[in-house]
């Protein structure tokens, strides 16, 4: 049966894991909001660089959900344990999120500063295509009735986005140089001021938590529709003999 | 013969055969050809400038639309087993379907390339980079739009999916390919974005084949 | 009909296929679980059920072509276990519904690149359009070929490439009475050679075979 090997001890170890991850993200996000509104002004920005706070975490973010997805993608393909699946396909819609976020932050914080609201430069480029490597997984382990064929297909491309990963970011780079020598984020990239990297850092770990948060609650809740499907197909078998 | 020739006959004679295959793709890529002087204007020097990108954007399109044809057809009537029960492992179906792609789509392309990047303004001192470039392209999109027709056998819309998987996978050749044009144009050797774009036609294929291969025996069921 | 079966199948060991245990599932869905069947040389086998029942999923679990949920597929040779995968490659011919013919294509050019791919020869792509009187029709399109005719050039890889395991799939439904008595012989012949059969039947087989029921649980 198209079931979870271990899915008993998944579930036990973080039953009491959720809960409390979701008031550390909500605790951190508090926090690192106010703090990212106490924090003074830049000098050549104004307001407007307290976008950094939402748009780089979500970036990084982004970033590190989708190596989470490849690798419980190689898990999937090494292990075949479902749970593997289940853990990557949870992970789409919060990196896809975060990605998304990163993408219209980028395109706010560049406006009142370059006078467009999209700018192809090499940070934001490499977003885009992240987002559209979280698509083509989504569309790929939707695009089959059977779902373990899905899943099988939909693993390889994860891995393969992956691997391709560092790839097209340093292609995208080499691109710009070519193109754009100015970029969005020289100003705030290089030299971060220390005062801006404690609230930085504590939005980070308010992302991370509440990625967490979600997935772990996404691949529980996969696992009690997988058991609830099964429960129900063999009802309908004992039913068709008895 | 050897199992490899074999196949590899086959899929070109096939490839020839339903409705000229080379043929096809080449009118395509000339109707873009012709379509974007028509949209932006027919001023040569304006047209240079975006010269690389559309071939470009071209000669991905025009792969892209035969892709769906390497592997489906033999899904539904059978082939596929067929070609399971020989001697060559899968990893050598996908090389050598994605080798015959680009035998008889990529390399007439690259050809193509030559009227076509006159036609949109291209210096011809620029011409032999063009369709060297192009060809070596032509060969990373083979071996990636075989690994993404592999990954989709089976599926409902086929054509347009592959094409959503194998995009993102697309834009290095691109990238090093019109790269190397524009280096050239500026005077700059164009020898880093060349070996770059080779480079990434070999990942290409390494990953290619393998993960096509993956995907050929993920869709036996 | 005399075809020089047993000189081509000199040096194909005799192969033991043992099925243990075997469950399928296709989607969703269990198609049979529990299946214990062993088939020695010489020896076929019909396999019954109603559509959808597994027969064809159990034909390509044999072959390798769909991994089964539970138990194993065993083949040996000479009494030494045989690799699934060089079984597949090299020991078995699964036929089944779909023939793999490109329309547009020759007869001729269609056979030789089967035979090909499984390893025969020009010599052997003779013996089999004779024995299945397919002569005349190899420089036909495969469009102008009739279902029957079609079905005996699907067939003739068995003779023309032979190997000691036929997986068929329905392999008589579009014959007509004189075909299906002709190519029993030649199925009666591969026994007497030592190779093995399975055959997923909705009639019963014109040689005489063991029947196993597929559909339900065991």
């Amino acid at each position: 049966m198209f079931g979870l090997a271990n899915p008993d001890r998944f579930m036990r170890v973080t039953r009491p894991l959720v809960g409390p991850l979701w008031v550390i993200a909500a605790v951190l996000l508090a926090v690192g909001t106010v703090w990212a509104f106490r924090v003074p002004e830049d000098a050549l920005q104004g307001d407007t660089v307290r976008i950094l706070f939402i748009h780089v975490p979500a970036a990084s973010l982004g970033l590190a959900v989708y190596a989470s997805l490849g690798l419980s993608c190689l898990f999937y393909l090494i292990f075949r344990h479902s749970l593997a699946d289940a853990a990557a396909r949870a992970a789409v819609l919060p990196g896809a999120a975060f990605t998304g976020l990163a993408l219209i932050t980028g395109a706010l914080w560049g406006q009142p500063m370059w006078g467009t609201w999209w700018v192809w430069d090499a940070r934001l480029t490499s977003m885009l295509v992240l987002f559209l490597l979280y698509i083509a997984y989504a569309v790929l382990r939707g695009a089959f009735d059977d779902e373990g064929r899905g899943a099988r297909a939909a693993s390889v491309l994860g891995l393969v986005g992956l691997i391709n990963l560092p790839i097209v970011k340093f292609s995208v780079d080499w691109w710009n140089t070519l193109h754009q020598p100015a970029s969005l984020l020289r100003a705030g990239g290089t030299s971060l001021d220390p005062a801006y990297l404690w609230p930085l850092l504590t939005m980070m770990a308010a992302y991370l938590a509440l990625f967490l948060a979600v997935w772990l609650t996404a691949i529980r809740t996969e696992v009690v529709r997988r058991r609830v499907l099964a429960l129900k197909s063999r009802r309908a078998r004992e039913g068709a003999h008895g | 013969m050897s199992a490899a020739l074999l196949l590899l006959r086959r899929e070109m004679a096939l490839s020839w055969n339903g409705g000229g295959g080379p043929l096809l793709a080449c009118g395509f890529l000339l109707s873009l050809a012709v379509i974007v002087p028509l949209g932006a204007g027919p001023r040569l020097d304006q047209l240079a400038n975006l010269a690389p990108g559309l071939v470009w954007l071209a000669l991905s399109l025009a792969s892209l639309l035969t892709l769906e044809r390497l592997f489906e057809r033999d899904f539904e009537d059978g082939t596929l087993d067929l070609l399971a029960l020989g001697r060559l492992p899968d990893e050598g179906v996908v090389a050598l379907k994605a080798l015959a792609h680009w035998l008889t789509l990529g390399l007439p392309l690259a050809a193509m390339t030559l009227p076509v990047g006159i036609s949109l303004g291209l210096a011809p001192s620029q011409l032999p980079l063009l369709a060297l470039t192009a060809a070596i392209g032509a060969l990373a999109f083979s071996a990636t739009g075989a690994l993404g027709a592999a990954l989709a056998i089976g599926a409902r819309k086929g054509g347009l999916l592959i094409a959503v998987i194998v995009l993102p996978l697309f834009l290095p050749p691109v990238i090093f390919g019109a790269g190397a044009l524009v280096a050239q144009a500026e005077g700059r050797s164009p020898a880093p974005a060349l070996a770059l774009l080779f480079a990434c036609a070999l990942v290409a294929v390494v990953i290619g084949v393998l993960a096509g291969a993956a995907g050929l025996r993920g869709s036996r069921t | 009909m005399d075809i020089e079966s047993g000189s081509q199948n000199a040096g194909a060991g005799m192969i033991r296929l043992t099925l243990d245990g075997l469950a399928v599932r296709r989607g969703e869905r269990r198609l049979f679980d529990g299946l214990n069947l062993t088939v020695s040389p010489g020896e076929a086998v019909a396999l019954t059920g109603a559509n959808g029942a597994g027969k064809s999923s159990l034909l390509r679990a044999i072959a390798g072509l769909l991994t089964p949920e539970a138990g194993v597929v065993r083949f040996e040779q000479d009494g030494e276990g045989l690799d699934p995968e060089v079984a597949r490659t090299r020991h078995l011919h699964l036929i089944g519904h779909q023939d793999g013919f490109r329309s547009g294509r020759t007869a001729r050019e269609e056979l030789a690149f089967q035979v090909g791919w499984c390893g025969g020869g020009p010599d052997g792509i003779d013996v089999a359009v004779r024995a299945l009187g397919l002569e005349g029709l190899m420089d036909l399109e495969v469009r102008r070929l009739s279902a029957g005719q079609r079905r005996r050039l699907a067939l003739a890889r068995l003779l023309a490439a032979p190997r000691p395991v036929w997986l068929l799939d329905e392999p008589l439904s579009p014959l007509d009475a004189r075909w299906r008595a002709e190519v029993g012989r030649l199925m009666q012949a591969h026994l007497t050679d030592g190779g093995i059969l399975l055959a997923a039947v909705h009639d019963p087989l014109p040689i005489p075979a063991r029947t196993c029921e597929i559909g339900g649980t065991a």
